[in-house]
């Protein structure tokens, strides 16, 4: 970015920089500058996540040398840094980023994640400075309708999960009748399994106001609301601040930029319900009532917020309009697959290498990302089982289909839906059939009870699985769950409900043998299942390590070095931690 | 006894559109750490509403609370990666050490338990959040000494 001086140290302080105690660590950085009396010959610049989850990474960049990353820093190691590197000129080896980091970002195009780890999130000036609200600028010099034709001929889908078209949408609501229009970002991010959202909150909030402007503009709305999830306290205080600054510069309010358009944003919190990620049932909840969805139509572009026409794009989608206006509909285009163009960003997480968020082309296999950015498995012996897509919505794929490329279609005829992105890496000791009693356990808590299908439906689902993780499964149990899911899916009012029988169908489509052994054999072959595991040690798979004893909290496992672990039975609460640490397998 | 003074400064600085209800709310929430009874009286009166409008508004959401919280409050991240990743072994552990169940109140006032469904660092798995501070890459052994801190 040009308006940083030559020699900056960036440090990565999203919401899991922060965590892992960037803010001590920038402290220190403040404090070491001053002590060696050069604070005056670095900017440091507190930048989102970069989507590499290494604690806490910094950049440091020294004029006529270039960048160095450094990861996994800690505010004890500031000082080595600050005397070795910046002072004495040589690096500091230990902490210097390794090759799983290079790999990550080689395999990655980042458009919407370009900025993300690189600029203050916090100054309008560093984003400007990157092109920001030059695509504004530019869509403001367009008619309102070549905006929403440049939009449609790039062919952008709702990156929120259905895909649908965006130009489209924008369309119908630019047609449909109506004095007062609105814009509404949808940042409830409630999918367990991906945080893309928040990252681009975090780390550019003002690409999703830009893609906001323009959006109001083609459409000719007055306003437009953010709805953002009260979980991410930090997103929420960037955009706060964003708005203010874009109020400041006039890239919102009554005059943008001169043009006369009046735009306007605000942001409400939303206040915990997954539901709320459904356009209906977030539309009521801004409202003020509970997020109950509809029936549609009339869909938001005709009738929406306050009952006026209303466009709904998801935070991703959103940040991709600058880029579509800057660049070009046929540059954006170029990227991806005839039906599904440009990027997708994807949430790596579970049992993977490199956990955080890659931005790949649409079409992309699921192989060449867990194996080219994530890196592969967690660790070399693992087996890759299978990968879940999509969140509660979605599905488990197996090993096999994992040379499908990524791309609405494709992913569809899975079974499984692309989703929001979430893509959860699962090995041999995730057992199938508990992640599907999961993943009901989760909409089941998160239906709305508005219609029978989803209130009562889900929940005979869910007796049924508890049933056969419990060992307690018959013959007929799975010719229930298809019946019954096929009825869910064809009756339920909403998407929540339509897709939440998707985890159960994939699992039973792709793992039919887990459920057999689970209901037949009364055996779960993860050993995951509390109530099938008999809680014995194979003495001839375990290293005697030793590590099952120190996660175990009830104190139950015997153990002395260079002896086999015992458990003992009447001690063990059956929590299953010791399996979950056990590296070798050894406990069934 | 909650403060009425306070509350009623919160309400007034509202406006009556009933579009309002949550952000009122969760100021409210922010203010009392719960959201007292004299509050749904309140808001009800202002907002033209009856109070079990606003109660249903309240129960349906997991944000708010009807009583008073502990001093910290201890969320376990439920969602896919945690749980892939032991959230499952963390919560159960909790719900022993602290001796309450979900949603419920140390008898010291200390802690609160909560369960959430995703606090969106799937990296970081698995994730607790005690009051605002997120801890990643959570064990029942690293958990134990955290929690410590939290007096």
């Amino acid at each position: 970015v040009s308006v940083a001086p030559m020699n900056t140290i960036r440090i990565c302080m999203g919401t899991s920089g922060i965590s892992a105690g960037a803010e001590d660590v920038a402290d220190a950085f403040t404090r070491e500058l001053e002590r060696h009396g050069i604070a005056d010959r670095f900017q440091i610049i507190r930048t989102g996540d970069r989507g590499l989850f290494r604690d806490v990474l910094v950049d440091v960049t020294v004029e006529g040398e270039g960048t160095t990353v450094y990861q996994y820093l800690r505010k004890e190691n500031v000082a080595d840094i600050v005397e070795q590197h910046l002072v004495g000129g040589t690096q500091v080896k230990k902490f210097v980023a390794d090759s799983d980091y290079e790999d990550f970002f080689a395999g990655q195009m980042r458009i919407v994640l370009g900025n993300c780890g690189l600029i203050d999130p916090e100054s309008i000036d560093d984003y400007v400075a990157s092109g920001g609200y030059a695509a504004l600028e530019k869509a403001l010099e367009l008619s309102p309708e070549q905006v929403v034709e440049t939009v449609n001929a790039s062919g952008l889908r709702g990156r929120g999960g259905a895909g649908f078209p965006t130009g489209r949408k924008w369309q119908f609501c630019r047609d449909a009748d109506g004095k007062r229009k609105h814009i509404v970002c949808n940042a409830d991010e409630g999918d367990p399994g991906a945080f893309m959202d928040r990252s681009i909150l975090e780390g550019d909030p003002h690409a999703v106001l830009e893609g906001m402007v323009i959006a109001g503009y083609a459409v000719g709305a007055c306003d437009g609301v953010i709805y953002c999830r009260a979980e991410y306290p930090l997103a929420v205080k960037r955009l706060v601040h964003a708005i203010e600054q874009a109020e400041a510069r006039g890239y919102l309010g009554t005059d943008i930029r001169g043009s006369g358009f009046a735009f306007n944003i605000s942001l409400m919190q939303g206040a915990g319900a997954f539901v709320c990620g459904e356009e209906t049932a977030l539309l009521a909840s801004i409202e003020g009532g509970k997020g109950i969805p509809r029936t549609r139509p009339p869909f938001p572009a005709q009738s929406g917020l306050w009952g006026e026409p209303t466009v709904i794009n998801n935070v991703e989608t959103l940040a991709n309009v600058r880029h579509i206006i800057a660049g070009g509909a046929e540059a954006f285009s170029a990227v991806g697959t005839e039906k599904s163009k440009g990027t997708k960003v994807f949430a790596l997480a579970g049992k993977i290498r490199n956990t955080g968020l890659v931005e790949v082309p649409m079409g992309t296999t699921i192989r060449d990302l867990v194996f080219g950015p994530g890196g592969g498995m967690a660790r070399k012996r693992d087996r890759f089982k299978a990968v879940q897509l999509g969140g509660p919505s979605g599905g488990c794929l197996p090993e096999s289909l994992c040379d499908v490329p990524i791309d609405y279609e494709s992913i569809a005829e899975t079974g499984a839906i692309m989703g929001s992105g979430g893509m959860i890496i699962m090995d041999s000791r995730t057992c199938m059939v508990d992640l599907a009693r999961y993943f009901l356990s989760f909409t089941v808590e998160e239906s709305c009870g508005k219609c029978v299908p989803c209130r009562v439906g889900l929940k005979r689902m869910l007796e049924v699985l508890e049933k056969i993780v419990g060992g307690h499964g018959t013959k007929q149990d799975v010719a229930f769950l298809r019946r019954m899911a096929s009825t869910i899916r064809e009756t339920a009012l909403c998407g929540l409900g339509n897709t939440a029988p998707n985890p159960v169908l994939t699992t039973l489509r792709y793992f039919p043998d887990e459920y057999d052994a689970h209901i037949n054999e009364k055996e779960c072959p993860s050993h995951a299942c509390a109530d099938l595991v008999h809680f014995e040690v194979m003495a001839d798979k375990c290293t005697k390590c030793g590590r099952c004893k120190s996660v175990c909290p009830a104190d139950a496992i015997e153990w002395k070095k260079g002896r086999a672990a015992r458990i003992d039975i009447d001690k063990c609460i059956r929590c299953t931690a010791c399996i979950a640490a056990c590296d070798f397998a050894a406990i069934r | 006894v909650p403060d009425m003074d306070r509350l009623e400064e919160i309400v007034k600085s509202h406006g009556d559109a009933r579009g309002g209800l949550i952000p009122l709310l969760q100021d409210i929430q922010k203010a009392f750490g719960y959201v007292p009874e004299k509050a749904v009286e309140l808001v009800a009166r202002r907002l033209d509403m009856f109070p079990v409008e606003i109660y249903g508004v309240l129960t349906f959401y997991a944000q708010f609370r009807l009583s008073p919280p502990g001093r910290h409050s201890v969320r376990v991240c439920q969602g896919t990666a945690c749980y892939i990743m032991g959230g499952k072994q963390l919560l159960s552990h909790l719900r022993e050490k602290l001796d309450i169940d979900v949603n419920q109140t140390t008898a010291d006032g200390r802690f609160s338990l909560e369960r959430v469904a995703c606090l969106g660092c799937c990296g970081m798995a698995p994730v607790v959040m005690i009051d605002e501070d997120f801890h990643s890459r959570c064990t029942v052994a690293t958990l134990d000494q955290v929690i410590e801190d939290y007096t």
